[in-house]
């Protein structure tokens, strides 16, 4: 049983990198999730190797129900997605997965000079709520099986999350 | 040892749950299960196969459908991990003797002693619709369950309709 990205990585999605890159990497992720956090920092690595050959998309997967902040967190790099700061948000949340409550991620919003006023009230008020959910919905149904789940040009990774492992998902990709 | 595949009766089964409670096979006809047959309680990752399912417990309901847990494990150890994951479906213990519906179902490992990493889905009248034998470090995740679930629905209605 092959697992597949459904849908497709879109407009509607969060990308770095060309969309000419001949590896897309896409990742489902919770800001709350150790595993992510240090998942983080092997993407990072492998965007610094190999530079516009990739391009890497981020959905977000928070389990909720073990990780009490996590949607939260979600919507808030949502929220700063608006203002165009998506990816300093994500940055900041993995950076800091140990404190993710709402003053926490105000005052992220607040070092990233967010509109604060406007970033609040769409965190208090859900409105990224079913954003996220979409996102989740589109995990489940790609055969997400915790966090991180990472999907190299569509297909299911399941290797570790380490650089070497995931490069090695790269080259089982047939890059 | 193959697991049961599509087609066949779905062994019936009365097991333990926690104390003075247990779930029996045939008392959930009507409706579809989904049977989850797993190594072993606490594995030690975060968003392991259960949780993961218990996370998106909402989209098995909108298919009506019970989810089941079965492994080899007590029912205090089930207790127990049920608690600190705070499950919302039940976990079943084969326990004794040991195995036994595991076995039925083709899903026991000899050597190990514990459960294969297999899914059922059971139709509203107990014949099994969709089954899947999952490598044992691997987590299948749910989309090969939501689709089964979603075939079974389909069949219902088209059945309905004529």
């Amino acid at each position: 049983m092959l697992s597949t990205l459904k849908p497709p990585v879109s407009e509607r999605d969060h990308i770095q990198g060309p969309s000419s890159a001949l590896i897309e990497l896409v990742e489902y992720g919770d800001f709350e999730c150790p595993h992510c956090g240090r998942a983080a920092i092997s993407v990072a690595q492998l965007q610094a190797e190999l530079g516009d050959q990739m391009r890497f998309i981020f959905r977000h997967f928070p389990l909720a129900k073990m990780h009490p902040h996590a949607r939260k967190a979600a919507q808030a790099a949502e929220a700063a997605g608006a203002q165009g700061q998506f990816w300093e948000m994500h940055d900041l949340l993995f950076k800091n997965a140990r404190a993710l409550a709402i003053p926490d991620l105000l005052s992220y919003a607040n070092e990233l000079r967010l509109d604060i006023a406007r970033f609040e009230s769409e965190l208090t008020g859900d409105v990224y709520s079913a954003r996220v959910q979409e996102d989740v919905a589109s995990g489940v149904r790609s055969g997400v099986n915790g966090t991180p789940t990472f999907f190299i040009n569509g297909v299911r990774h399941n290797g570790g999350y380490s650089l070497e492992d995931l490069k090695e998902g790269l080259g089982v990709a047939g890059l | 040892m193959s697991i049961l595949s599509p087609g066949n009766v779905a062994p019936d089964f009365n097991l333990p749950t926690r104390i003075g409670a247990s779930v029996k096979l045939s008392d959930l006809r009507g409706k579809p299960v989904v049977l989850i047959f797993y190594p072993a309680d606490w594995s030690p990752v975060c968003g392991d196969q259960l949780a993961l399912y218990n996370e998106i417990h909402s989209e098995f309901e909108k298919y009506g459908a019970k989810l089941v847990g079965i492994s080899v494990d007590g029912i205090f150890c089930h207790q127990a991990y049920s608690k600190s994951r705070k499950l919302e479906f039940e976990l079943a213990a084969d326990f004794e003797p040991k195995g036994k519906v595991a076995r039925q179902y083709g899903a026991y490992r000899d050597g190990d002693g514990y459960c294969e990493r297999a899914l059922f889905v059971i139709d509203p009248a107990g014949v099994i619709s969709w089954s899947h034998l999952s490598p044992i470090d691997q987590n299948p995740g749910a989309d090969g369950i939501l689709s089964a679930l979603e075939e079974l629905t389909q069949t219902a209605s088209q059945k309905s309709s004529r």
